[in-house]
């Protein structure tokens, strides 16, 4: 009885998410789904890289070239091996989990700003390789017979499935987002974020929790990256690994409340319907980003804890459910 | 020395040095720490004394010497290594995790200090520490709310907390007042007494006269005297050194005996 109360932090990821999916089901129109896709890949991306810059406090301007990877990754092998969706998705989480592990090693033991300038090399570096090589198509990239959607019951319905299968990994995104933050595992990261050489002290072994921290947070976006990439029917360079989006992804860390579970979900669903609003609006369509990096810039300068911390600071009594 | 021998040394520490570039912080130290006492380490500003604790703790490597911990050479060991062993330190400029609880705090210590215990374990270990520390009523709160005063005792408590086998206590003392300091020291008793033994950097010296069974002085990085708080108080080196005039050694004897 006491058991189900312990986990009421999870009550409301859950709900939304699955209230998404819900939602997109019962109003049956492409077009919203079409939206919500982006949505939940948003909410997936975001709570995913809230595991290094929120639990562990290492800002990374590159968490993208995890969904780049596993996306190129996962596509070469739909495409060009005859691979199953299923399984290329496995591989994309692989190679990019792989690739957290050797970045980790490499430059995780950097602090503070030189991480994040290391990891903006990172990511530029990802991009100027995959336009290189040959075999992931260079600069023109790769494109997938439409043949092969006949496997997944036809193109339409092939969108469909990819939509829910999204759902199922948005949601199990937030389940390990949440069992971390409230494991022993977490407090660690946590201790890491406060202050890495007290935690040290305190017996944290701060090099191997950071870099499962990493790895962790870069196979879900590996996972992700193939079923995107599927759905679109190409994947080019420039979609794989655009800088912005690592931006705009620590944007909806910091709206919503770095470090908790729920605000990375609050923040990537209302940073990507006002961008969908933007996008569409003449005023706003083509200074769209400056719009997130005004944003950015009053979130650190007044709200520095997000919408959910500031709701935990605010109104303590609401801590148990707004985890 | 004959008595020192004769009981467990849980620290020994052989010859250790640490140079930075030319300068020498500590200088060929040798001592034996006997289990279950409070030894009082002082010296004057850059003496040595927070670095002896820095090499000992491995937030520095030795640049000679070697120490051993419990009967196991632990030279060179990193921090969490030491934590893992059972060495607890508090620091001179406290490091709270601010964003977290109190509670929170102090359950990093329980969690992976030297037991190694699960999240709710953890949780009752850090309840009965802040009991002990008295900071219990404000578990709930962010340890960056906390004044100096509260958080030098949790620095103690998130020690306290990963029960460790010897605790190095860094100028716990200094920012307190008189009376903050008089409840501190009672505190630190009852540690010892529990069995865990406590090496303490001081400069509130009728405090660590009192407190001490005892004294390391150190000067210069060099360790010029080792003795009893009578034996130092008197000891010509010291007063030259350290405590400067003969007539305050006096005193603080005198305080020593009017505190017992």
């Amino acid at each position: 009885m006491k058991n189900w109360q312990k986990h009421l932090g999870l009550l409301l990821p859950v709900l939304i998410i699955v209230g998404i999916a819900v939602g997109v089901k019962l109003t049956g129109k492409p077009a919203t789904r079409e939206a919500f896709f982006t949505v939940l890949k948003a909410i997936a991306l975001a709570s995913s890289l809230n595991m290094i810059l929120g639990y562990t406090g290492y800002v990374s301007f590159a968490h993208i070239i995890f969904f780049g990877l596993g996306g190129y990754v996962g596509f070469y092998l739909v495409s060009a091996q005859g691979w199953s969706l299923w399984l290329a998705m496995l591989a994309g989480g692989a190679a990019a989990g792989v690739l957290a592990f050797l970045l980790g090693k490499a430059i995780l033991h950097l602090r503070g700003a030189y991480f994040a300038l290391a990891t903006i090399g990172v990511n530029a570096a990802m991009q100027a390789f995959v336009t290189n090589f040959e075999p992931f198509g260079g600069p023109i990239g790769m494109n997938l017979n439409f043949q092969v959607y006949q496997q997944y019951g036809g193109a339409a319905q092939a969108l469909e499935t990819a939509f829910y299968v999204l759902a199922g990994i948005a949601l199990i995104s937030v389940i390990v987002s949440y069992l971390i933050r409230t494991s022993k595992f977490g407090l660690g990261l946590l201790a890491i974020r406060e202050d890495e050489d007290a935690a040290e002290v305190m017996g944290v072994v701060a090099p191997n929790a950071k870099t499962w921290a990493y790895v962790i947070s870069a196979i879900l976006p590996g996972i992700i990256g193939p079923l995107f990439f599927f759905k679109n029917g190409n994947i080019e360079p420039h979609d794989a690994f655009p800088l912005q989006s690592s931006i705009e992804l620590i944007v909806m860390v910091m709206l919503g409340g770095y470090g908790t579970v729920l605000g990375p979900i609050l923040g990537a669903t209302a940073y990507q319907r006002m961008r969908g609003y933007l996008l569409t609006s003449p005023i706003f369509k083509d200074i769209q980003l400056s719009v997130a990096g005004v944003l950015l810039l009053l979130i650190v300068l007044f709200v520095p804890a997000g919408v959910v911390g500031w709701l935990r600071n605010r109104f303590p009594i609401l801590r148990r459910v707004l985890q | 020395m004959t008595r020192i021998n004769d009981i467990r040394a849980i620290l020994q520490v052989k010859g250790v040095s640490k140079h930075f570039g030319g300068l020498v912080a500590v200088n060929n130290v040798t001592f034996d720490l006997p289990e279950g006492q409070i030894l009082g380490l002082i010296g004057p500003n850059g003496a040595g004394k927070t670095t002896l604790f820095n090499v000992i703790n491995g937030v520095y490597p030795a640049t000679e010497g070697r120490y051993s911990f419990r009967g196991k050479d632990v030279t060179g060991s990193k921090t969490y290594q030491m934590a893992h062993l059972g060495l607890a330190r508090t620091h001179q400029v406290v490091k709270p995790l601010d964003e977290l609880t109190v509670r929170e705090n102090a359950m990093v210590g329980a969690c992976f200090g030297s037991k190694d215990y699960n999240l709710s374990n953890a949780a009752r270990v850090a309840d009965e520490v802040l009991e002990f520390v008295g900071l219990i009523d404000r578990a709930e709160q962010p340890a960056g709310s906390l004044n100096v005063a509260q958080k030098k005792r949790l620095e103690m408590a998130r020690a306290l907390s990963a029960q460790p086998y010897l605790l190095l206590l860094d100028e716990a003392l200094a920012g307190l007042n008189p009376s903050e300091i008089d409840a501190m020291l009672e505190t630190i008793r009852e540690i010892r007494d529990r069995g865990i033994t406590i090496v303490m950097i001081e400069h509130v010296m009728h405090a660590i006269m009192n407190v001490s069974d005892r004294i390391l002085v150190l000067s210069f990085g060099k360790l010029i005297a080792e003795g009893t708080p009578e034996e130092i108080a008197n000891n010509d080196l010291v007063i030259k050194a350290y405590l400067g005039d003969p007539k305050l050694a006096e005193r603080l004897m005198q305080q020593n005996g009017n505190g017992e």
